[in-house]
């Protein structure tokens, strides 16, 4: 597989063009499940299908390639974007998705490894999904290995300590095949981030712990792209990127609204979003 | 147990390279042989358990054998969702080590009793749980977890427990070891407890009482057939361990007869209430403090053994 091999990971679709099926799927499954965080998901859209469509090296027939890329969903709540970019590369046929939290399938409502092809780790408990990233990046230095490990992590999970031990550890031990995107999307369950426990200058903390840190627009997919391929962004450091996000982001009445950390688009809302989201591109 | 453990793990660890140990900065003195001589099998997480429990599961993944070491509670109870989720619902292959289970902290005061350790970490679905009986045996579950892929939680004293096993052992996960014959009662005894059992099975020897020592350094899973032939095949039945009542050696075996209805044997947990202790001080007056002495465990047994009235 090659590094920007994305025609045939994603069956000749361009970034923006994955990006959009993902929301579809993510609004789809939500909406059959009568499930919450849609908006998480969609605000880790884009990032996901540019690291899908173009950054990580994968073999979806080959899950457990000993050198692929890792990538860590550890705001594992928003699972249906993972799952989406999963299916939409290749990992299990596209069916699979519509029996998210059915009884009986594999596909819960926090990322779940069991039974599941290319979902790395289960995570949904915040806060593990960089300490797991830590272990494999530290691995693969020691083994020798060229892979990389990519760990998307939310705003909120930026509360928990298990999120701060790894970031004073990678950078001692200069982990630069880790990546850390924040997917910062201003909102976490109770209100806005800034309301809860302020995390500005966020870019600076992660600086000021060690990562070579850089902030984008996390919905330009050409900016996530042009990053994410130059990582590690220092050689020596762990890499940061901070994602400025919006949460419920391409479906107008969902962006930027708590609710919708919590609701599911049920009847006409599901058929407006999905008009928003749009047609194939 | 400390010093058998680690010298048994830097023998295998130079045998095998996918082993590692991962310390939560602790272990002055003791590890700096390991540090130095195999320095890409040894981290330091510093003092962050949450990391490095997730760090060592991922490292597992990656296709190590992870040790992870601390003392008392900071290895298990600090970073239990982290054992929960990461190590053992991935059925990763992480090792847990706590040094100074029980009492062995005792005079630090009660944040450093770790007496609920076993209990939690039996709940854990994948999870092996051994509570080795002396340094022989903990040499011997050392090599055996090695061997066993996945989760185990390995609880040791500190340093310079007696050796009981003068013979080789013939060690086996799951499988208790007898350690004294005898066929009016039986004391099960797990972790540092084993001396205690038996020097009171000693005693109870001169007062004519014959009784059998099992040792259940593996607390999960259960040697159910060993309990079974002590209540069938003696009187009274008494679990020791340096640790609550609630949830450990006593719970398991509670739990296995009062699902056989017609057990024979009458049976007494001894072990330490579920509470704080309200004082602090050496092991041995802890111990005591908490009827975990051969006087105690003495008089259980002969009161088990006597007529119901």
């Amino acid at each position: 597989m090659t590094l920007s091999g994305s025609d045939e990971r994603t069956g000749a679709v361009g970034v923006d063009e994955l990006a959009r099926r993902i929301r579809v799927h993510c609004v789809e499954m939500t909406a059959r499940a009568n499930a919450s965080h849609v908006g998480g998901a969609l605000s880790a859209a884009d990032i996901l299908a540019v690291l899908y469509g173009k950054i990580l090296r994968f073999d979806a027939t080959k899950p457990d390639w000993p050198d692929r890329d890792r990538f860590i969903l550890s705001k594992g709540h928003a699972c249906t974007a993972l799952y989406a970019a999963l299916a939409e590369t290749g990992y299990f046929p596209l069916e699979k998705l519509e029996t998210f939290y059915a009884d009986g399938s594999p596909l819960a409502g926090h990322a779940t490894h069991k039974d599941m092809p290319g979902v790395e780790v289960s995570t949904g408990s915040l806060g593990h999904g960089l300490p797991l990233s830590t272990g494999m990046a530290l691995a693969g230095r020691r083994d020798g290995r060229a892979y990389r490990v990519f760990c998307l992590i939310s705003d909120g999970e930026c509360n928990e300590g298990s999120t701060w031990e790894p970031a004073l550890f990678a950078p001692h031990h200069s982990l630069d095949n880790l990546v850390v995107i924040v997917d910062y999307n201003k909102i976490q369950s109770l209100g806005r981030v800034e309301d809860v426990i302020d995390l500005a200058p966020l870019a600076d903390k992660w600086r000021a712990f060690g990562w070579a840190t850089e902030e984008l627009d996390g919905h330009d997919t050409r900016a996530l792209e042009s990053a994410l391929e130059r990582v590690p962004l220092e050689a020596g450091k762990p890499t940061c990127i901070v994602a400025h996000t919006v949460k419920g982001k391409g479906v107008s009445f969902m962006e930027d609204e708590l609710l919708w950390h919590y609701r599911a688009p049920l009847g006409d809302l599901l058929d407006r979003a999905l008009a928003e989201i749009g047609p194939p591109r | 147990m400390r010093n058998a453990f680690l010298n048994e793990l830097y023998e295998l660890a130079r045998e095998d390279p996918r082993i590692v140990f991962v310390t939560g900065d602790l272990g002055f003195g003791v590890v700096e042989g390991f540090m130095e001589e195999l320095p890409d099998q040894f981290v330091n997480a510093g003092v962050a358990e949450q990391n490095m429990t997730g760090l060592a599961a991922g490292m597992a993944l990656s296709g190590r054998i992870v040790f992870t070491y601390s003392i008392a509670n900071f290895p298990t109870l600090r970073c239990l969702e982290h054992i929960r989720n990461d190590v053992c619902y991935h059925d990763a292959d992480v090792k847990v080590v706590s040094v100074g289970g029980g009492f062995a902290y005792g005079s630090m005061g009660a944040t450093h009793h770790a007496t609920e350790d076993l209990g939690v970490m039996r709940l854990l679905p994948n999870m092996v749980v051994v509570a080795p009986g002396d340094p022989v045996e903990a040499r011997a579950a050392t090599r055996a977890v090695v061997a066993r892929p996945g989760p185990c939680y390995l609880r040791l004293g500190k340093a310079g427990e007696p050796v009981v096993h003068e013979e080789p052992i013939d060690f086996e996960l799951g499988r208790a070891l007898g350690v004294r014959e005898g066929s009016d009662a039986t004391v099960i005894s797990t972790g540092g407890m084993l001396p205690l059992a038996v020097r009171a099975a000693a005693a109870l020897a001169v007062d004519g009482v014959d009784v059998r020592v099992l040792s259940m350094h593996t607390l999960k899973p259960l040697d159910d057939e060993a309990v079974l032939r002590a209540v069938d095949e003696t009187r009274a039945v008494v679990t020791l361990e340096e640790h609550s009542i609630v949830g450990g050696l006593g719970s398991a075996v509670s739990e296995l007869l009062a699902e056989r209805n017609g057990a024979r044997a009458r049976f007494k947990r001894l072990g330490v209430p579920p509470r704080f202790s309200p004082r602090v001080g050496s092991q041995e007056f802890l111990l005591a403090e908490n009827g975990l002495d051969v006087e105690t465990i003495g008089a259980t047994v002969k009161s088990l053994l006597e007529p119901a009235p």
